[in-house]
C-alpha cells in the first residue's frame, strides 16, 4: 500500500444558500424568473458560498492528523468529503483503504430492533461482513457491557447505552483510515477513556486518523500535524502546538479588527479554575472572559451571555445589566474586559456559548457572536436532557406479601453509581 | 458504470441486512406479525372476487373456477407491485440519517425495498399455492413461463423503485402523484378483470406495461394458455429499460443526495 493515506488537492466545495427547492411548486416559479432574467448568473452567485477553497494537504499512514477551526470554518463538510458522502466541487480527493468513521455513533441503529440485531445492520453499514461481525460479536457485546440488554429493543436503551453500542461496533471495523468528529468529547469519563485507547490502538496497528475537533486540547494530545481552517480556506499547517498557537491569536485580532461596527467583541475565553477549559463536569463552576474593543463612541451597552444546544436552541441567558451591574460607555481605543461566572448545570452533551453587546436604550445588538466558544459537559451520572438535576435514587424496594423482599436503599455518598445500576436494572424505565 | 457495479457488489449484505430489516420492522410488534404478508392480498384477492361475481351477474354467466384463480394469481403480483414502489418511494427520506452520514451506494435502499416486498410476495405466493391446489386448478406446461413473468415484475418494481426514490428526495410532490397513480392504476390494469371482456379495444389496455404480464400469468396459472408473446416481449422491454433508465436516473441524482434531502 502506498505512504500516503489521504491527499487532497485543490479541493473546492460550493453551497447554495437559502431554500432548495424541495416541491415542483417552488421551483417553476423559480425557473421560469431565471429564464426571463437577464442578470441570472450574478443572482446565482449571490446565493452560492464556498465552504471549502483550495484546500490540499497530505496524510502519511500511521499519522495522526488534526483539523481545526471556528464554527463554520468547514471542518464537518471536510470529513464528509473525505468520508465520500459528498463530493467536491472541484479537486480531487485519495483516500487509500478502508475508511471508517466516528461521526454519528448508532446512526444506522433502527429503534425497533433488538441490540443483536442492530449490531449485525450497523456493523454491515460499517462495511463489515456478516462473518467478521459473528466472529467479534461477543466481544463487541462485553465492549458495551450490555450482555444483559442485547436482545432488548434499543429504544428502551438509555442515551448512554445506546451511545456505547454504537462505539463498540465502530471500534471493531479495524479501518485503515479513521476520521472522528466531536462525538468523543460527549460522554462520561470512562467512556471518553475507552474513545481515546481504542484511537491509540488504531494508531499503533498502522492505521490513519483524521480527528476533527473545536477541543485544542484533545488535538495538542493526539496528533501531531494539523490544519487550521479559516471560513473555508487553509490557513496554516504544521506542528500542532504552532498551528493551535496562530489560531487562538488570530481569531482575537481577527476580530478586533473589524471596523464596520462600532463596538466589537473581540475574545470569548471559556475557563475552569485551572485555565482556558472546554470540558467541564456537569454541575462545576465556569468562568467566561469577554473582551470587547470600540470604533466609535458608544454608551447605554450591556453584555449578554447565551448558552444554545447543539440544534442552537437557547437554553440560558443572562446579561450584565440584569445581573446588577450598570450599562456603560466606551470611546474609540477602549477595551472592555469582563467576566460571567456560571454554574454549568447542564447534562452531558455539546453547548455552545454565544455573546451579544448591545444597546440598552434602543434595544438593538451591536456585535453578535453566535457559537463563539463550545464547552463539553459530562458526568458521572447516566442523565440526559438539557439540564442536569442532579438526581439520586433514595429507596427502591419490592414488597411481597407485606414484606420487604430486597434491601436496595441506597445512600447518598455512593448515589453516582447506585443510580446507574438501578436504572440499568430496569431497561424499561429509563428516561 | 463499472465501478458502480462493483461497488455495488462489494456492499451487498448490506442490501440483504436493509431487505431483512425493513421484514423485521414491518411485522414487529403485531400480533399477527407474517400473517398480513397474506391477509393483506387475502382482502385483495376478495375485492376482486366481488367485481368478478359482479360481471358474472351482468353477464349471466356463471363464475368458473378458472376466473377466480385468475383473479387470486393477479393480484399477488399487483400487491407487490403496489407496496415496493410505495416502500421505495419514501426509502431515502425516511434514511435522511444513513444518506447523509454514511456512505455506500444508495440505490441499495430502493433495491431492499423491492427485496422486502419481494418477501411478502413469496410468503403470499405460499398460500397462493396451498389454495390453488385447493380449487384443483390442475397444471399444464405453460406454468413454466411464470418464473420469467414475475422476474418482468420485479424488474419493473425495482427500475420504477429507482427513479421514485431519487425524485421524490427533490420533490416531495412525487410521493402524492405516486400514491394517487399506485391507488387508481388498479382500474387500467387487468387485476380484476380480464382484457378479453375488451374485444379489439383490449390492446389499449395492454399498452399499460403491466398489463400483459398480469394477464400472462392468468393466463398460464389459471387457463393453462400460453402468454401472448408479442406484447410480454413489449412488457419486457419496456421493464428493462425501465430498470437501467431508473438506475441511470438514480446515479446521476446521487453526488446531490446528502446536501437535498
Amino acid at each position: 500500500m502506498s505512504e500516503i493515506a489521504v491527499r487532497m488537492e485543490h479541493v473546492y466545495k460550493k453551497f447554495r444558500k437559502g431554500e432548495v427547492y424541495n416541491s415542483l411548486r417552488d421551483l417553476l416559479p423559480a425557473l421560469t424568473g431565471r429564464m426571463f432574467r437577464q442578470s441570472g448568473l450574478s443572482e446565482a452567485d449571490k446565493r452560492e458560498f464556498w465552504a471549502l477553497q483550495d484546500i490540499s494537504f497530505e496524510v502519511k499512514r500511521g499519522q495522526a492528523f488534526g483539523i481545526i477551526g471556528a464554527n463554520g470554518a468547514g471542518k464537518s463538510t471536510m470529513l464528509k468529503l473525505l468520508g465520500r458522502i459528498m463530493k467536491p466541487t472541484q479537486g480531487s480527493i485519495q483516500v487509500n483503504g478502508r475508511i471508517s468513521a466516528l461521526i454519528e455513533l448508532g446512526a444506522g441503529f433502527h429503534q425497533d430492533l433488538t441490540g443483536r440485531e442492530n449490531i449485525y445492520l450497523y456493523g454491515t453499514i460499517l462495511g463489515m461482513a456478516r462473518r467478521e461481525i459473528d466472529t467479534k460479536f461477543n466481544e463487541i457485546v462485553e465492549f458495551a457491557g450490555l450482555a444483559e440488554f442485547i436482545d432488548t429493543p434499543v429504544k428502551r436503551y438509555s442515551s448512554g447505552m445506546y451511545a456505547r453500542l454504537g462505539f463498540a461496533v465502530a471500534a471493531h471495523v479495524n479501518p485503515d483510515v479513521l476520521l472522528v468528529d466531536e462525538v468523543l468529547s460527549v460522554g462520561d469519563t470512562l467512556f471518553q477513556r475507552r474513545c481515546f485507547d481504542y484511537m491509540q490502538k488504531i494508531i499503533r496497528s498502522g492505521a490513519t486518523v483524521l480527528f476533527v475537533s473545536h477541543n485544542l486540547r484533545t488535538v495538542a494530545e493526539f496528533c501531531s500535524q494539523a490544519l487550521l481552517l479559516d471560513r473555508g480556506r487553509p490557513a496554516t499547517m504544521g506542528p500542532t502546538s504552532e498551528v493551535i498557537k496562530h489560531y487562538l491569536t488570530n481569531m482575537r485580532d481577527h476580530r478586533a479588527a473589524d471596523q464596520s461596527r462600532p463596538v466589537v467583541i473581540s475574545g470569548v475565553t471559556v475557563r475552569d479554575a485551572a485555565g482556558p477549559c472546554q470540558r467541564f463536569e456537569s454541575g462545576k463552576k465556569a468562568w467566561i472572559d469577554i473582551e470587547a474593543s470600540a470604533h466609535e463612541p458608544c454608551s447605554n451597552l450591556a453584555l449578554v451571555l447565551h448558552f444554545r444546544d447543539e440544534s442552537h436552541r437557547s437554553l440560558f441567558s443572562t446579561t450584565t445589566e440584569r445581573l446588577g451591574c450598570k450599562t456603560f460607555s466606551m470611546n474609540p481605543g477602549e477595551i472592555l474586559k469582563c467576566t460571567f461566572e456560571v454554574e454549568l448545570n447542564f447534562s452531558p452533551g455539546t453547548y455552545y456559548t454565544s455573546v451579544n453587546i448591545y444597546r440598552h436604550d434602543i434595544d438593538r445588538a451591536l456585535d453578535i457572536w453566535e457559537a463563539a466558544e463550545t464547552i463539553y459537559v459530562w458526568s458521572e451520572q447516566d442523565v440526559s436532557g438539557p439540564v442536569n438535576c442532579f438526581p439520586k435514587v433514595l429507596h427502591q424496594e419490592i414488597f411481597r406479601n407485606g414484606l420487604r423482599d430486597s434491601d436496595d436503599c441506597v445512600t447518598g455518598k455512593h448515589s453516582a453509581q447506585d443510580s446507574q445500576i438501578s436504572a440499568a436494572s430496569t431497561p424499561t424505565q429509563v428516561n | 458504470m463499472k465501478e458502480d457495479l462493483q461497488e455495488l457488489y462489494k456492499h451487498r449484505q448490506l442490501l440483504y441486512m436493509l431487505a431483512y430489516r425493513d421484514i423485521r420492522v414491518r411485522y414487529k410488534q403485531s400480533i399477527m406479525g407474517f400473517l398480513w404478508a397474506v391477509l393483506m392480498p387475502i382482502v385483495i384477492v376478495l375485492s376482486g372476487l366481488v367485481v368478478r361475481y359482479a360481471y358474472a351477474l351482468g353477464a349471466h354467466a356463471p363464475l368458473n373456477t378458472a376466473d377466480i384463480a385468475s383473479v387470486a394469481v393477479k393480484s399477488l403480483p399487483w400487491a407487490f407491485l403496489v407496496s415496493s414502489i410505495r416502500f421505495s418511494c419514501n426509502c431515502l427520506v425516511q434514511n435522511q440519517n444513513l444518506v447523509t452520514k454514511v456512505y455506500f451506494p444508495k440505490e441499495i435502499f430502493p433495491l431492499a425495498a423491492t427485496l422486502a416486498s419481494l418477501f411478502d410476495l413469496l410468503v403470499a405466493s405460499g398460500a397462493l399455492i396451498l389454495v390453488l391446489l385447493a380449487l384443483q386448478v390442475g397444471w399444464s406446461p405453460y406454468l413454466l413461463w411464470t418464473p420469467l413473468l414475475l422476474a418482468t415484475v420485479v424488474l419493473l418494481a425495482a427500475g420504477v423503485g429507482m427513479l421514485v426514490s431519487a425524485a421524490s428526495l427533490f420533490f416531495r410532490d412525487v410521493k402524492f402523484i405516486v400514491e394517487v397513480l399506485l391507488t387508481f392504476g388498479i382500474f387500467f390494469t387487468p387485476v380484476f378483470y380480464e382484457v378479453k371482456m375488451f374485444g379489439d379495444k383490449g390492446k389499449f389496455l395492454l399498452l399499460n406495461p403491466v398489463s400483459p404480464l398480469l394477464d400472462g400469468l392468468g393466463s398460464c396459472v389459471a387457463r393453462h394458455q400460453s402468454p401472448d408473446l408479442a406484447w410480454f416481449a413489449y412488457s419486457l422491454i419496456f421493464s428493462l429499460m425501465a430498470f437501467l433508465g431508473g438506475y441511470f436516473f438514480f446515479k446521476h441524482l446521487e453526488p446531490g443526495f446528502a446536501e437535498s434531502v
